[in-house]
C-alpha cells in the first residue's frame, strides 16, 4: 500500500461516512415535516418514536466523520473547525437540542413542555441539514482561510499573559464561517440537502410506520419535498459542472484554477460518473414508484421506496464527495489564498497513521453488518400505535 | 505571513469553554458507566432466573440511564469538535497521533452502543431475551469502550509516548500504535476514571434505594438493589483506590510538578510525608505513595524550577535552562525551514535538525515566557486531591457497611438490625453521599487537568501555542450560550430524574 493509496483510500472512507451520515439525515427531514405528517397529537408521537429509533445512529455517525477526518485529514480539522467557527457553532448547537429533545419531551418532569422540544427537533430538522450542506457546499465554492504552518516557530512576543504564538491557520474575515451562508450556490446546496432530507424523512415514515392515514399524507407531501429538491439539485449540479475548478500539480503541490475542473473529474473518473448516475437514478426511481404509484393505498413497492433512494442517496453523495477530493483536485479550497488550500496531499496525516487506521477501517464492514442486523429485528414488525401504547419506553 | 495575532483573552475563555463542557459532560459519563453495569447485571439475573421482578428491575434502571444517557452524547460532540474549533494549533500538531484514538472510538465504540441501545429500549418484545441481554451488555461495553478511546487520547496529552517530531510537516507524527493505545499511563488512567464511574454509579443506586426505603415503597426492588450497588460500589471504590495508587505514583513520574501542586510541596527531599491539611501529614506517606519507598525522593516546586539531582544521579535541568533549550529548539526548526525553502544543500540541514532534535524534549518550553508560568494553581489541585481521595475514602467504609448490612453478615452483629427500619437520617446521609461522590468525580478531573496547566500536551506544547485563532467574543459568546442551555437541560434532568424515581418501577 503506497501513501498515496493510503491518502485515496481515507478519503474514500471518510466520503462513504459523509455519505451515510447525509442518508441518515432522514430523521432531520422527517422531523420537519413531523406536524405535517402527524397532525393529530398521537400521529405526531408516532413519528417522534419512529426517527427515536435512528436518531443515535444519524449522530454517531455525525460524530464519527468528524472522528475520520481528524485522524486522516487533521489540518482540515484545525482549518475547518478552528477557522468556520460560528458555522460549526450552530451545526453543534442544533444537534445537542436534538439529542436531549427526544428523551426528555413527554417526561414527567419536563417543565419546559413537549412543545419546546419538539420545537427543537424541528429546528434540528431544518438547520442541521441546511448547515451540513452548506458545510459540504464549500467543498466545492472555497472557503476563506489562510494557512501557514510556519506561524508555530514564531515564538510569543515579551510582555504581559501568556506566550502565544501565531494559529496555522485564520480565518481571513471576522465572520468565521457564515460568510459561507452570503454564497448563493451555497445556500442553493445547502437547500437542496434539506429538501433531500425532508424527501427521504417521508419515505423513511411511510416505511417504518403502520398508519395508513399517513402513509396516504406521505404520499401527497412527497412531490413538495422531491421537486424542490430536484430542481435546487439539478441547478447547482449544472453549475458544478460549468464551473471553474480548484486543481492542484502534485508535483510541485501547486494549487491553480482549472475551467470545468469538476465536469473534467467526472469524465476522467468515468466510474464516479456511472456511481453518481445509478445514485440519481436510484433516488428518482424510489421518488417516481411513490408519486406515480397508486394513490388509494400504498404498496409494498412504495413503503420499500426508501431503499433504492437512501441507497441511490448514498451512491450520489459518495460520487460528489470524491469528485471534490480526487483527481488532484483541492478539496478545501482557500478564496483567500489559493495556495493555502487545502489537498489529499498537503493535509492528510503521516503514512504510518494513515495505514495504521487502514487495519482498523476493516472494521466497517462488520459495523454495518450489525448494524443492518439489529436495524432489520427491529424493524421487521413496523411500529403501529398499538404497540407505542404498550411499548415500556416511549418518546 | 502574520495576519492575525491570537487574542491573549481568548486563550482563557477557550480553556473556560472547554473546562465546561467537559465538567458538563463528567456529570453524565460516570452514571452511564455505573448504572449501565448495574442495569446489565439486573437483566442478567432475570435472563437467568425468568423471574419478571429482574425484568422490571432492570427496565426502571434502564429508564433512568436513558434520561442520563441523551445528555451526555450531546456533551460529548461538543466535546470532540471542540479540539478543532478551539484548539486548532494543537489539531495540526499532534492530529496525527490524537485524531486516531478519536476515530476509533467513534468506528468501534459509539456504533455499538448507538446501534444496541435501541435494541435495549425498544427490543424487549421483538428479540429473543438473550439477543436482548446481549444488546444491554454491549450498550455497556460500547460504552466503557469509548471511555478507553478517549482516554488513551487524554494519557496521551499527559504522557506523550510513541511520536516523533517532523520538521518537514511541522507536527508530531504516530511511529508506535501501541505505544499510544496501551501506554502504562493510558492503562492505569482507564482503570482509575472507570471504577471511579461505578462507584458515581453504585452510590446513585444506593441513595434511591435508601430513598424507597426511608418512604416504605418499592422494598423489594430497593433491598435488592441495594444489596448489587453496594457491591458493585465496594468493589469499584477499593479497585479505585489500588488504581489511584498507581496513578499518583505514574504522575511522579512523569508530571512531578503536579504531583507538588496536589501536595503543595515547595521544597521537595527523600521521606516526605502526606499531608492531611496543612500542619497535619502522614510521615513517609508521600514518599511511599510517589516512588514505593517511604525514604523516596520527591521534588517540591522549588527543586522543579531550579533544577535538582535524582537519586541516580541524573540532573534534571533548572526551568530557565529548558526554556532556553526550548527556544533553541524553535529557532533551529525556524531555520531549518527558511533554508529548505531557499534550496540549501544537506550539509546546511544536518546541524539545524541536530539541534533541533537535542532540544526537542524541552520544545514546548520555548513558548514559556516566565517560568512562574510553569507551575499550576496549587490551591485547586491541593484541595481538589484532598476531596477525592478523602470522600474515596469514605465511600469505601460506606459500601462495606451497607453491604454488610444488606448481607446480614456477620450475622450476629446485625440480629437486630433491620435494614427497612434504620433512622431516617441515616437514608438522607445515603442521598447526600450522590452530590459528594460527584464533586469527588470531579476533583478527580480537576487535578488532572489543572495540575498539567500550562500544558495541553505535557513538555512539548502550551496552551498558548495550541488556540485557535478566534477572538474572545466569539468563545465567550458561545461560553455564556453552553452555560445557559447546559444548564437548563441539567435542570431539566434533574427534575425528570426525580419524577421518575417518585414514579418508581411499576414492577
Amino acid at each position: 500500500m503506497s501513501y498515496e493509496f493510503l491518502q485515496h483510500y481515507w478519503c474514500f472512507i471518510v466520503a462513504l461516512l459523509g455519505a451515510l451520515l447525509v442518508f441518515l439525515l432522514f430523521v432531520q427531514g422527517a422531523n420537519s415535516v413531523a406536524g405535517s405528517l402527524g397532525q393529530t397529537e398521537a400521529g405526531r408521537r408516532l413519528i417522534y418514536n419512529s426517527t427515536g429509533r435512528k436518531w443515535e445512529l444519524t449522530f454517531t455517525t455525525l460524530v464519527t466523520f468528524g472522528g475520520a477526518f481528524f485522524a486522516s485529514y487533521p489540518l482540515f480539522y484545525s482549518t475547518s473547525f478552528g477557522g468556520a467557527y460560528w458555522l460549526w457553532m450552530l451545526i453543534l448547537f442544533t444537534f445537542v437540542l436534538q439529542a436531549v429533545s427526544y428523551e426528555f419531551q413527554n417526561k414527567l418532569g419536563n417543565f419546559l413542555g413537549p412543545k419546546t422540544f419538539q420545537f427543537c427537533l424541528t429546528l434540528n430538522g431544518l438547520l442541521g441539514p441546511l448547515l451540513l450542506g452548506g458545510a459540504v457546499a464549500t467543498f466545492f465554492e472555497g472557503s476563506n482561510f489562510i494557512v501557514e504552518k510556519g506561524n508555530i516557530v514564531d515564538l510569543p512576543s515579551s510582555g504581559e499573559g501568556l506566550g502565544v504564538c501565531q494559529a496555522i491557520s485564520s480565518w481571513a474575515n471576522a465572520s468565521h464561517g457564515l460568510d459561507a451562508l452570503l454564497n448563493p450556490w451555497v445556500l442553493i446546496f445547502g437547500f437542496a440537502v434539506v429538501f433531500l432530507a425532508r424527501t427521504l424523512g417521508i419515505l423513511y415514515v411511510m416505511n417504518n410506520i403502520d398508519d395508513e392515514d399517513i402513509r396516504l399524507r406521505c404520499r401527497s407531501r412527497l412531490i413538495g419535498a422531491a421537486v424542490p429538491f430536484l430542481i435546487l439539485f439539478v441547478a447547482y449540479f449544472v453549475h458544478l459542472l460549468l464551473k471553474d475548478g480548484y486543481a492542484y500539480d502534485p508535483a510541485t503541490g501547486i494549487v491553480f484554477m482549472e475551467p470545468y475542473k469538476y465536469l473534467h473529474n467526472l469524465l476522467d473518473m468515468w466510474y464516479l460518473l456511472v456511481v453518481l448516475l445509478i445514485g440519481l437514478a436510484l433516488v428518482l426511481y424510489g421518488i417516481a414508484i411513490v408519486v406515480f404509484g397508486r394513490s388509494d393505498k400504498c404498496s409494498s413497492c412504495q413503503i420499500q421506496a426508501i431503499w433504492p433512494a437512501g441507497i441511490g442517496t448514498v451512491l450520489t453523495v459518495l460520487a460528489l464527495l470524491l469528485c471534490s477530493a480526487w483527481n488532484n483536485t483541492a478539496y478545501y479550497p482557500s478564496t483567500a489564498d489559493l495556495q493555502s488550500s487545502l489537498t489529499m496531499q498537503n493535509s492528510c496525516s503521516s503514512e504510518f497513521t494513515l495505514r495504521t487506521m487502514f487495519y482498523v477501517s476493516l472494521l466497517v464492514p462488520f459495523v454495518l453488518a450489525y448494524i443492518a442486523y439489529c436495524w432489520h429485528a427491529m424493524d421487521c414488525k413496523k411500529l403501529t400505535q398499538e404497540e407505542l401504547n404498550e411499548s415500556e419506553h416511549t418518546y | 505571513m502574520n495576519l492575525l495575532t491570537i487574542d491573549p483573552s481568548a486563550i482563557d475563555w477557550a480553556r473556560a469553554q472547554f473546562a465546561l463542557t467537559a465538567i458538563y459532560h463528567w456529570l453524565f459519563v460516570p452514571l452511564t458507566l455505573g448504572v449501565g453495569l448495574i442495569m446489565s447485571i439486573m437483566e442478567t439475573k432475570y435472563y437467568r432466573t425468568g423471574d419478571a421482578f429482574w425484568r422490571g428491575a432492570a427496565q426502571f434502571w434502564q429508564r433512568l440511564f436513558g434520561i442520563n444517557f441523551a445528555l451526555g452524547v450531546a456533551t460529548g460532540i461538543i466535546l470532540e469538535f471542540e479540539f478543532g474549533t478551539n484548539w486548532s494549533n494543537y489539531s495540526w500538531f499532534v492530529g496525527d497521533i490524537f485524531g486516531a484514538p478519536l476515530a476509533i472510538e467513534g468506528i468501534v465504540a459509539f456504533f455499538m452502543e448507538s446501534t444496541f441501545v435501541a435494541v435495549m429500549y425498544f427490543g424487549w418484545e421483538k428479540v429473543s431475551h438473550g439477543f436482548h441481554l446481549a444488546s444491554t451488555w454491549l450498550t455497556w461495553l460500547g460504552a466503557t469502550i469509548s471511555a478507553w478511546w478517549i482516554l488513551v487520547a487524554n494519557a496521551w496529552m499527559q504522557c506523550p509516548v510513541g511520536c516523533t517530531f517532523n520538521p518537514d510537516t511541522m507536527r508530531n507524527e504516530m511511529t508506535s500504535f501501541f505505544d499510544v493505545a496501551l501506554s502504562p499511563f493510558a492503562i492505569g488512567k482507564f482503570c482509575h476514571t472507570v471504577t471511579s464511574s461505578w462507584i458515581v454509579g453504585a452510590a446513585f443506586c444506593v441513595a434511591v434505594c435508601c430513598w424507597y426505603l426511608l418512604k416504605k415503597r418499592e422494598t423489594k426492588l430497593a433491598l435488592e438493589s441495594l444489596r448489587i450497588g453496594a457491591a458493585v460500589g465496594l468493589f469499584a471504590a477499593v479497585l479505585a483506590a489500588a488504581t489511584g495508587h498507581k496513578s499518583a505514583q505514574d504522575v511522579a513520574c512523569k508530571q512531578p510538578m503536579k504531583l507538588a501542586a496536589m501536595e503543595a510541596l515547595y521544597d521537595g527531599g527523600t521521606g516526605q510525608g502526606l499531608k492531611v491539611v496543612e500542619g497535619i501529614e502522614v510521615p513517609y506517606a508521600l514518599s511511599f505513595m510517589a516512588t514505593n519507598d517511604f525514604n523516596g525522593y520527591v521534588p517540591g516546586i522549588n527543586d522543579l524550577l531550579k533544577g535538582y539531582t535524582r537519586e541516580d544521579g541524573t540532573v534534571e535541568p533548572s526551568a530557565q535552562e529548558k526554556m532556553m533549550r526550548g527556544r533553541q529548539a524553535i529557532e533551529s526548526l525556524a531555520a531549518y525551514r527558511q533554508a529548505k525553502a531557499e534550496g540549501a544543500n544537506q550539509a546546511t540541514l544536518a546541524p539545524l535538525l541536530a539541534s533541533l532534535q537535542e532540544n526537542m524534549p524541552y520544545f514546548g518550553y520555548g513558548y514559556i515566557k516566565d517560568e512562574s508560568e510553569l507551575v499550576p494553581p496549587i490551591a485547586v489541585n491541593f484541595w481538589a486531591f484532598r476531596v477525592m481521595v478523602g470522600v474515596g475514602c469514605l465511600l469505601i467504609l460506606f459500601f462495606a457497611v451497607v453491604l454488610a448490612a444488606t448481607c446480614q453478615w456477620p450475622k450476629k452483629w446485625w440480629q437486630k438490625c433491620d435494614i427497612t427500619k434504620l433512622p431516617s437520617w441515616l437514608y438522607w446521609l445515603a442521598v447526600a453521599l450522590v452530590p459528594l461522590t460527584y464533586v469527588a468525580s470531579e476533583s478527580g478531573w480537576l487535578v488532572a487537568e489543572l495540575g498539567r496547566q500550562p500544558w495541553t500536551i505535557q513538555d512539548m506544547l502550551p496552551i498558548g501555542a495550541s488556540v485557535s485563532d478566534i477572538g474572545s467574543f466569539a468563545v465567550a459568546t458561545t461560553f455564556w450560550l453552553f452555560l445557559i442551555l447546559f444548564t437548563i437541560l441539567l435542570t431539566v434532568e434533574i427534575n425528570i430524574m426525580i419524577k421518575q424515581i417518585k414514579k418508581g418501577p411499576q414492577l
